[in-house]
C-alpha cells in the first residue's frame, strides 16, 4: 500500500528548501530557490523599453519569461541553443505568474524574467517559478500575491509531494505521474500540468496536497524577502 | 506615526488590516472580503487610519515638480526627447529653455547623448513635459553621474534636505539628486566628488536604520582624509 | 535606465582624468585586481565546476565530459571545446538569442589560452587510439557583469578543470557512467595558463576594469601565459598601440600575472 521513498521522506514531505533574494547586483530584482538538489536562479529587469516594438502592448506592460538550463546542470550535457522544452516552460512560467502581476501602470513596457537552472534534480520548472516570484517582488513589480510552485507525484497508487529525479523514473505498477502545480497562498491555481496516469479522485487528492505543501514554500519565500530587510 | 525603526517589511499579498475604517494609501489594495493587502514589497506605514506601503524597490513614478536627470535620445523639430527611465516619453520643448533657440540650432544647445537636469512641469496623456527654465537646470557639462534606487532618493535628500546638505557641506560639492535616481556631483577635486558619491552610496545601503544622520557624520569623520585614503 | 546602456561621457572623462593622476574610483592601483573569490563544486551534475567573483563580476563555469571519436588528424588525442554565454540575467545590456560577438570572442580567446598552453594533457584523454577519446566541454556563463568578464572566466576555467574528475567509462557497453566518478582528475599541467587583459583608458594602462572603466577603454590586449611562456594573445577594440606601448603591455602582464597567481593559488585545488 504505502510507498517507501528512496530518500526516506514521508509522502507529504518536500525536500529541504532554501531561498535567497538579491543575488545578482545588476538586476532590478533577483533570487535563488533550492529544493533538494535542484537550484534555480532568477533575475528581473524592468519595467523597461519593450523591443521589438511590434510586440508592445499599448494597454499595459508585458511579462516576458525566459527559462533555460545551464549545459552542465544535468547528467548529460545539454547543447546550448534553442530548446523546445525550455520554450514551453518559459511560457508556462509566464502563465503561472501573470495572474498576480499588475502591469497596468507600464503600458508599452516589458518586464523580463530570466530563469536558469544551475543544477537539476527534477522539479525544475517549479523551482524556477518560485525563484521568479521572489525576484519580481524584489524588483518592486506591483503584485496581488506571491505564487508557490511544487510538483506533486503519484508513484504507482500513492500520491507524494515533490518528486526527485529518481522518483520521476519510477516504473513499478502504474509508474510515476508528475503534476506540477502553482498556487497563491489563497489556494488559487495559476498553473497545472500533468504527465502520467491518474483518476479524478486521486487528482483532487494531489491538488489538496499541493495546497498544503505550497504553504510551506510560501513561508520560505516570504522569509527570504523579509530577511533582506531593506532589499536592494 | 510609525517610527523609522519600527517599520515592518511587507510583501505583495500580505494582509495589513481589515475593515472600513481604514484609508488606502499607496501600495495597498482592498480585496473583496474587506482585507487590505500590500501590492508591493515595502515598508508598512500607518498613521491616523491611513495605511500605505512605501516601496523598497521598483520603477520611478514621475510626479509634477520632480527634478530629474536624463539623457537626450532624439531631437525633433521643436525640442528634445529625453529618457528619464519612465514609461511615458519625456519631452523638453524649445520654449521651455531660458534663452532663444533657433529652430536649426537645437543640437547646438543639446545633442543626442547629452545628459540634462530638468523639472517636470506637466504630466498628461501625451507624456511628460519638462522644463529647464529654473536655476540649476540644463545640460550637464562635467562631473560624475551615477544611479541609485529611486526609492531611496527621499533618504538621500533627507527631511527638508538635511541629509544632502550634510553631504554638500562635508564635501564642498554641488550635488543634484534626480527623483528618478540619477545623481550628479560636481566638485573642485575628483577626491571630493568620490567622497560625496561614496557617502550617498552609504546612505542607500543603510537607509533602513534610525539615527542615519549620526551614522553619516561618523562616516565622514572616518573617511574624510584629503588625498590618499587607501 | 539611462546609465545602464553605457557609462555617461562626463563620468568617463572623470575616470580618465583620475587615471592620469594614477588613481581609480575604487582606490585601486592601475595594475591591481579586485578581490577574487573562487568556489568549486557548485554544480553537482557537472564533472567539475567553479564560481568566480571578481569584485561584483561573477561567472559560473562547468566542465562536462563525454566519449567520442577523435579528429582524423589527431587519432590519439582527446577533444576540447570552450564556449561562453553572456546571459541577459547578468546585465541589462545582454539580449536573449544566439551568442553575439562578445560571447563568441570570449569563448574563442579562452579556448586558445587553454588549448595552446597544453594545460590539459589531451594524449592522456585517449581511450582507444583512432576510435574513442574523451571530449572535455567547458561552458562559461556570466552571472553578473561589472567588467572584466574575460579574466574572471579564465580563472573560472582553471578552477573548474582542477575540480573535475573523469567519470567512469564502461568499455563493454560503451557508455559513460555519469555520477560515478573515477579517482582520476583531468590530466593537467602544473603550469597554470592565466589569461589577463590589459586595457588602455585614455593615456593609461589599467587591469581588471569595472564596467564603467571598461566602457571608456579604447583598446585592450588579452594575454594567456604560463610560466613566462605566452600561448595566446588578442588585441581588441579600435585604437592603435605603438611598439613601445606593446612592450609596456607585456611588462604589465608579467607583473600582474604574479600578483594574480598569488591571489588565487591558495583557492585552487
Amino acid at each position: 500500500m504505502a510507498i517507501k521513498r528512496e530518500d526516506g521522506r514521508k509522502v507529504d514531505e518536500i525536500r529541504p528548501i532554501s531561498a535567497k533574494v538579491g543575488i545578482i547586483p545588476n538586476a532590478d530584482g533577483s533570487a535563488m530557490y533550492q529544493s533538494g538538489k535542484t537550484i534555480a536562479i532568477a533575475a528581473v529587469y524592468g519595467p523597461r523599453e519593450h523591443h521589438p516594438r511590434n510586440q508592445r502592448n499599448p494597454a499595459k506592460g508585458t511579462l516576458r519569461c525566459d527559462y533555460n538550463m545551464l549545459s552542465f546542470s544535468v547528467t548529460e550535457r545539454i547543447r546550448p541553443g534553442p530548446n523546445r522544452r525550455a520554450t514551453e516552460i518559459s511560457k508556462i512560467t509566464e502563465w503561472a505568474l501573470a495572474p498576480v502581476v499588475m502591469l497596468e501602470d507600464y503600458p508599452g513596457m516589458v518586464v523580463d524574467v530570466h530563469i536558469h537552472m544551475t543544477q537539476a534534480d527534477a522539479g525544475t520548472r517549479c523551482a524556477g517559478i518560485n525563484a521568479a516570484a521572489m525576484a519580481l517582488a524584489h524588483a518592486g513589480i506591483p503584485m496581488k500575491n506571491i505564487v508557490s510552485s511544487i510538483a506533486i507525484g503519484k508513484l504507482d497508487k500513492t500520491i507524494v509531494a515533490d518528486l526527485n529525479k529518481h522518483e520521476e523514473d519510477f516504473e513499478e505498477g502504474e509508474g510515476a505521474t508528475d503534476i506540477p502545480i502553482t498556487m497563491t497562498p489563497d489556494g488559487e491555481i495559476t498553473h497545472i500540468q500533468l504527465d502520467g496516469t491518474i483518476d479524478k479522485e486521486q487528482l483532487k487528492e494531489a491538488i489538496e496536497m499541493a495546497r498544503k505543501v505550497s504553504k510551506e514554500i510560501y513561508e520560505v519565500q516570504k522569509k527570504a524577502l523579509k530577511d533582506v530587510g531593506e532589499g536592494k | 506615526m510609525t517610527e523609522e525603526n519600527q517599520r515592518k517589511v511587507v510583501i505583495p499579498g500580505e494582509v495589513l488590516a481589515k475593515g472600513d475604517e481604514f484609508l488606502l494609501g499607496e501600495g495597498t489594495q482592498k480585496k473583496g472580503n474587506g482585507e487590505i493587502i500590500s501590492i508591493r514589497y515595502g515598508l508598512l506605514e500607518e498613521s491616523n487610519n491611513l495605511i500605505k506601503v512605501i516601496p523598497l524597490s521598483g520603477a520611478y513614478q514621475p510626479r509634477r515638480g520632480n527634478v530629474v536627470i536624463g539623457k537626450v535620445e532624439e531631437i525633433t523639430f521643436n525640442g528634445w526627447v529625453i529618457d528619464i527611465g519612465s514609461a511615458e516619453r519625456a519631452f523638453l520643448s524649445l520654449t521651455e529653455v531660458p534663452r532663444y533657440v533657433n529652430k536649426d540650432g537645437l543640437d547646438e544647445v543639446m545633442d543626442v547623448g547629452d545628459m540634462v537636469t530638468s523639472k517636470i512641469w506637466s504630466i498628461n496623456k501625451r507624456g511628460i513635459d519638462l522644463s529647464i527654465k529654473s536655476r540649476g537646470l540644463g545640460k550637464i557639462d562635467e562631473g560624475i553621474l551615477f544611479n541609485v534606487n529611486p526609492n531611496k532618493v527621499p533618504r538621500v535628500i533627507g527631511k527638508e534636505g538635511s541629509m544632502i546638505n550634510l553631504i554638500k557641506t562635508n564635501t564642498g560639492c554641488n550635488i543634484t539628486v534626480g527623483q528618478n535616481g540619477l545623481i550628479w556631483i560636481k566638485g573642485d577635486l575628483i577626491e571630493d566628488e568620490l567622497l560625496a558619491k561614496n557617502s550617498i552610496l552609504f546612505v542607500t545601503e543603510k537607509s533602513f536604520i534610525s539615527g542615519l544622520t549620526e551614522e553619516v557624520e561618523k562616516w565622514f569623520k572616518e573617511n574624510k582624509i584629503r588625498g590618499d585614503k587607501k | 535606465m539611462t546609465t545602464t546602456q553605457t557609462t555617461p561621457e562626463i563620468t568617463g572623462n572623470r575616470i580618465k582624468k583620475y587615471l592620469e593622476k594614477g588613481k581609480r574610483f575604487d582606490g585601486r592601483a592601475l595594475d591591481e585586481f579586485r578581490n577574487i573569490q573562487i568556489e568549486t563544486g557548485v554544480s553537482k551534475n557537472a564533472e567539475g565546476s567553479a564560481r568566480v567573483k571578481l569584485g561584483k563580476t561573477e561567472v559560473l563555469v562547468g566542465v562536462k565530459m563525454d566519449v567520442g571519436t577523435p579528429y582524423p588528424d589527431s587519432p590519439n588525442k582527446g577533444n576540447l571545446m570552450v564556449t561562453a554565454e553572456l546571459l541577459p540575467l547578468s546585465s541589462p545590456r545582454f539580449e536573449n538569442g544566439p551568442p553575439k560577438f562578445p560571447a563568441i570572442e570570449l569563448g574563442r580567446v579562452l579556448d586558445r589560452c587553454v588549448r595552446e598552453s597544453h594545460f590539459i594533457d589531451i594524449e592522456k584523454l585517449c581511450i582507444k587510439e583512432g576510435e574513442k577519446v574523451w571530449t572535455v566541454f567547458i561552458d562559461v556563463y556570466s552571472l553578473n557583469d561589472d567588467g572584466n568578464l574575460l579574466d574572471a572566466a579564465g580563472i573560472g576555467i582553471i578552477a573548474a578543470l582542477k575540480d573535475a574528475r573523469i567519470p567512469k567509462y564502461d568499455e563493454e557497453t560503451e557508455k559513460v557512467l555519469y555520477g560515478e566518478l573515477s579517482d582520476a582528475n583531468i590530466p593537467l599541467s602544473k603550469n597554470i595558463p592565466l589569461s589577463l587583459t590589459i586595457h588602455k583608458i585614455g593615456k593609461e594602462f589599467v587591469v581588471d576594469p569595472t564596467r564603467e572603466e571598461e566602457d571608456v577603454g579604447e583598446t585592450r590586449v588579452t594575454i594567456g601565459s604560463s610560466n613566462g611562456k605566452i600561448s595566446s594573445m588578442q588585441k581588441g577594440e579600435e585604437q592603435k598601440l605603438t611598439i613601445e606601448e606593446m612592450g609596456k603591455v607585456l611588462d604589465i602582464n608579467d607583473k600582474v600575472w604574479k600578483d594574480v597567481f598569488k591571489k588565487i593559488e591558495g583557492q585552487l585545488k
